[in-house]
């Protein structure tokens, strides 16, 4: 297992290499530059220069991936044009506030998915079974903007049940050491940020969650309909064992494996999600600051988040292999 | 820390434990209803939440505002900072600020400042003449990137030169004669000297902080500049509000001096919300997260004050041109130009596209700056004119023009770039000028096009002026050759070189009456209109202190709850 875990981590080395590679090329074959954007209306085409020379844009792009990954290898990911700060730092201190929302996200769509599908697969054909179907392809279909609009419209503005924006009421002075907000609020023993932090998240959690709650619907009911139907449920129903052991230990147990595959999958779209989810409801995390990285050409904040993401998305999927190999043991064996 | 939870936003935490209970009761929009901050113990009858809590839409860009341009960052200087030179309340004409009074030498070279006495900045450091010219020399020093547009953009565009280029320069030095009088010396007069320096950027800092800070230390290596520890979270000035925290992204927290020489009014707390989409600003004042937002869009203004939210006004300090490249054949004919100003209809456009209070532009600076003449040449909408001037530019049989406008992008003097472009087009296409449009995205694509290419004919854009200097507009647009223009006129450069360098005021009045109306007859692109710029309040905000030039300290906010 550690072996596997091992070569895993290892491949992860060149794929991020080649990633990097494609990523500089991309960033910079994007239209404009980052100088006007930082100029504005201001800006004259000696200041563009300027500044073009001053962050060596104006260098061969060979050179300037050169210089680029020898300051990634000594940790260093260099400074957001825009703000002037550490990209490390920037990603640090909003990484949390999405990896929170993610969560919430995930926590609904798989708890509120799971249950939905299996139950629907159950009453296969039943009005419940319809409807299941119509609700999740409604979730698919509906733009995540769309429904995070709409939710904070009635729900934080029409009928105020929650917050409209940010990750905590600025009038709540709270203390801060993990920057995961509800987190600080249990360790620090301030109740009422945690609730309000946690209350925060609500709605861009079911915003954010609604999609991959479709997609798990979908697939935890055909999953659950085909393991149903396999020979060997058919062979433990005849062996005459409890219905509770033939739908927990053969059906649910083996029609999870594919469910999984999906929730790691989802998991990794949650970033992109976050985009448009954390700009409906301005909440700061690294979907929106990327979005806004992208609007102002900061290259080195799009390399550096870019490139976390894509390390973030390779773990989440070695944790859904673990743990696939921990439901089927034959996984194991490749 | 402790968690001082304020009762009126326990509500919603309330309001979701009941949840279940209290479904159909929310239903009825008794909830929605509640929109009172109080029920509270703490508070007595009469006094008021004193946390201002404003949306902005980004975060600064610098807190120290000599490193500073953008709106945003200025916004929070001026409640942290004050400088010599503040503005008259409601208008942009200077007034004494941290200064009491000063004083022009005959030959408009010298100026002694007597200073306010007993003033100190927020870390105990005296406000006196010494301090003064520590900021002068500050500034004058700066080195190498510092001096970069994107840094002291201010001081190099004002001064000249820094103190590696002392020819150029318009500082000459700086004499504490007192403890409270400061000499300022010039190399050559500069009659929008004053005026600058109620900008932000002239703000006085505590050398002190600044020292102890490395506020100079900015910009690290060229490949990684970085903000210095001062301007991350370290300002410390003299005005109504100190520095507490900056959450990146997030939101940036002020609290009331107390030692504060002036009056320090009802706000105890600012809190700046930084939240960059303009519908997620007004959906937040709308779900009581913040108590107000500027730039509303113009579509907002009414359906917020039928809510009982409070709009107010900027008196308009804009000015909205369409621009022509005379580097195009057809529109270095005065005819084609002047058939397009006579085919424009201003006040359409101003009551159709444009938000409320905006008035129309003759010329290229409001009124309220020095040298607005009244009797300036003018194009009035005359559609008939118009088709004769084209005949005898010969393109009688009509005339194609690319039109160059940005899209998704608001912008003081241009609310909404689409919907401006939209009417003009059906203008101009009454007289025959067919129009192609062009749009751009505002950055980098747009300005790109206009201020970099020659590869326009028509094209939006406008400005909002800096602070009270006649320059600050005609000169910006019309002071040197540029390619958003193509028009290459050596005397009138040569004018306005001259008239910013006359040493008073007064002298340059009839001097750019005369300017403006060369322009008009020459017009190099029509102005449009001043737009006038909105913000948005709770119902508890009685009275904000608006200001044509955005000096809006919070200590004179007048709240009601």
């Amino acid at each position: 297992m550690l072996r596997v875990i091992g070569k895993r981590l290892a491949l992860l080395i060149p794929t991020l290499l080649g990633l990097s590679i494609l990523l500089f090329a991309w960033v910079r074959a994007l239209p404009g530059g980052p100088a006007t954007a930082l100029l504005g209306d201001k800006a004259t085409p000696e200041a563009v220069a300027r500044i073009n020379e001053v962050y060596g844009f104006d260098r061969p792009l060979a050179e300037q991936y050169f210089v680029y990954m020898g300051q990634l290898l000594r940790g260093d990911f260099g400074a957001s044009i825009v703000t002037g700060r550490p990209v490390v730092e920037e990603f640090l201190t909003r990484f949390p506030a999405t990896l929170e929302l993610a969560l919430v996200a995930l926590v609904f769509a798989v708890g509120v998915g799971v249950p939905l599908g299996y139950v629907a697969a159950r009453h296969r054909g039943r009005p419940l079974d319809h409807s299941s179907v119509v609700l999740s392809l409604l979730g698919i279909t509906v733009p995540v903007f769309f429904l995070a609009f709409i939710l904070k419209w009635l729900l934080a503005i029409k009928v105020p049940l929650f917050p409209a924006d940010g990750r905590q009421d600025p009038r709540i002075d709270a203390t801060h050491y993990t920057n995961f907000f509800v987190l600080d609020g249990l360790l620090t023993g301030e109740w009422d940020a945690a609730w309000d932090a946690f209350l925060h998240l609500i709605l861009p959690g079911v915003a954010l969650g609604t999609i991959p709650l479709a997609i798990i619907v979908r697939i935890t009911r055909a999953s659950v309909l085909e393991v149903q139907s396999a020979d060997y449920v058919r062979t433990a129903r005849a062996k005459g064992l409890t219905r509770s052991l033939i739908r927990g230990r053969y059906i649910l147990r083996n029609a999870m494996l594919p469910v999984i595959t999906t929730i790691g999958l989802q998991t990794g779209l949650l970033i992109s999600g976050a985009v448009l989810t954390e700009t409906v409801f301005a909440f700061n995390g690294i979907g929106r600051f990327l979005r806004d990285a992208i609007f102002n050409l900061d290259y080195p904040v799009l390399q550096g988040f870019i490139i976390f993401i894509a390390l973030a998305y390779s773990l989440i999927n070695l944790l859904v292999d673990i743990s696939y190999s921990l439901i089927d043991p034959r996984v194991r064996v490749q | 820390m402790s968690t001082p939870f304020r009762p009126g936003r326990a509500r919603r935490a309330l309001a979701v434990t009941s949840l279940a209970a209290a479904a159909s009761l929310a239903l009825t929009g008794c909830l929605a209803s509640d929109r009172e901050e109080g029920g509270s113990g703490e508070a007595a009858a009469g006094d008021v939440d004193g946390t201002f809590v404003f949306a902005a839409s980004s975060d600064p860009k610098s807190l120290d505002p000599a490193f500073a341009q953008d709106g945003e960052s200025f916004r929070v200087s001026r409640q942290i900072f004050e400088g010599l030179v503040g503005v008259q309340e409601g208008s942009a004409e200077p007034e004494p600020l941290l200064a009491e009074s000063w004083e022009q030498s005959e030959d408009g070279r010298t100026y002694t400042f007597q200073l306010k006495d007993g003033v100190t900045f927020h870390d105990g450091t005296t406000f006196d003449a010494e301090a003064v010219c520590a900021n002068f020399d500050r500034w004058y020093n700066f080195e190498g990137l510092l001096q970069s547009e994107n840094m002291a953009y201010y001081y190099g565009s004002l001064f000249k030169g820094f103190a590696d280029s002392p020819e150029e320069a318009i500082y000459a030095g700086c004499e504490a004669t007192g403890a409270q009088e400061a000499e300022v010396s010039l190399n050559k007069p500069f009659a929008g000297f004053i005026a600058a320096l109620s900008l932000p950027a002239f703000a006085m800092q505590s050398p002190t902080a600044l020292e102890e800070y490395g506020a100079d230390t900015a910009g690290g290596t060229a490949e990684s500049p970085e903000l210095s520890e001062y301007a991350q979270g370290h300002p410390v000035g003299t005005g109504p509000f100190r520095f507490e925290s900056w959450d990146v992204g997030n939101q940036v927290v002020l609290s009331a001096y107390e030692d504060y020489w002036g009056e320090q009014g009802q706000v105890t707390d600012v809190i700046f919300r930084i939240i960059d989409d303009p519908q997620a600003r007004r959906q937040a004042l709308e779900s009581g997260s913040v108590d107000g937002y500027d730039l509303v869009a113009p579509a907002d203004t009414q359906a917020l004050k039928d809510g009982g939210y409070n709009v107010v006004t900027r008196d308009p300090f804009t000015i909205l041109y369409l621009g022509f490249n005379q580097a195009q054949e057809e529109l270095a004919d005065p005819n084609v130009r002047q058939a397009i100003a006579h085919a424009i209809d201003k006040e359409a456009l101003v009551s159709q596209t444009l938000p409320e209070g905006t008035t129309v532009a003759t010329q290229f600076i409001p009124e309220s700056v020095n040298g607005y003449n009244e009797d300036v040449t003018q194009y009035e909408h005359d559609p008939e004119k118009a088709r004769q001037l084209l005949e005898e530019a010969g393109y009688a049989d009509g005339l194609e023009l690319d039109f160059s406008y940005p899209t998704g992008v608001s912008r003081p003097y241009m609310p909404n770039p689409e919907q401006t472009f939209t009417t003009l087009t059906a203008q101009l296409e009454e007289v025959g000028i067919t129009v192609n449009p062009q749009p751009d995205k505002w950055s980098p694509d747009y300005l790109d096009r206009v201020n970099g290419t020659s590869d326009h004919d028509l094209h939006l854009l406008g400005w909002t002026g800096d602070y009270n200097d006649t320059d600050n507009f005609v000169g910006v647009f019309f002071g040197q050759e540029k390619p958003e223009f193509g028009f290459d006129d050596p005397e009138l450069f040569q004018a306005l070189a001259d008239a910013r360098e006359l040493t008073s005021v007064e002298e340059q009045t009839p001097v750019y009456e005369e300017i403006n109306d060369q322009i008009m007859q020459k017009l190099p692109a029509v102005p449009l209109a001043n737009p006038a710029p909105s913000l948005a309040f709770d119902a508890r905000v009685e009275s904000y202190p608006v200001s044509p030039v955005n000096d809006e300290v919070f200590n004179r906010i007048q709240l009601s709850e």
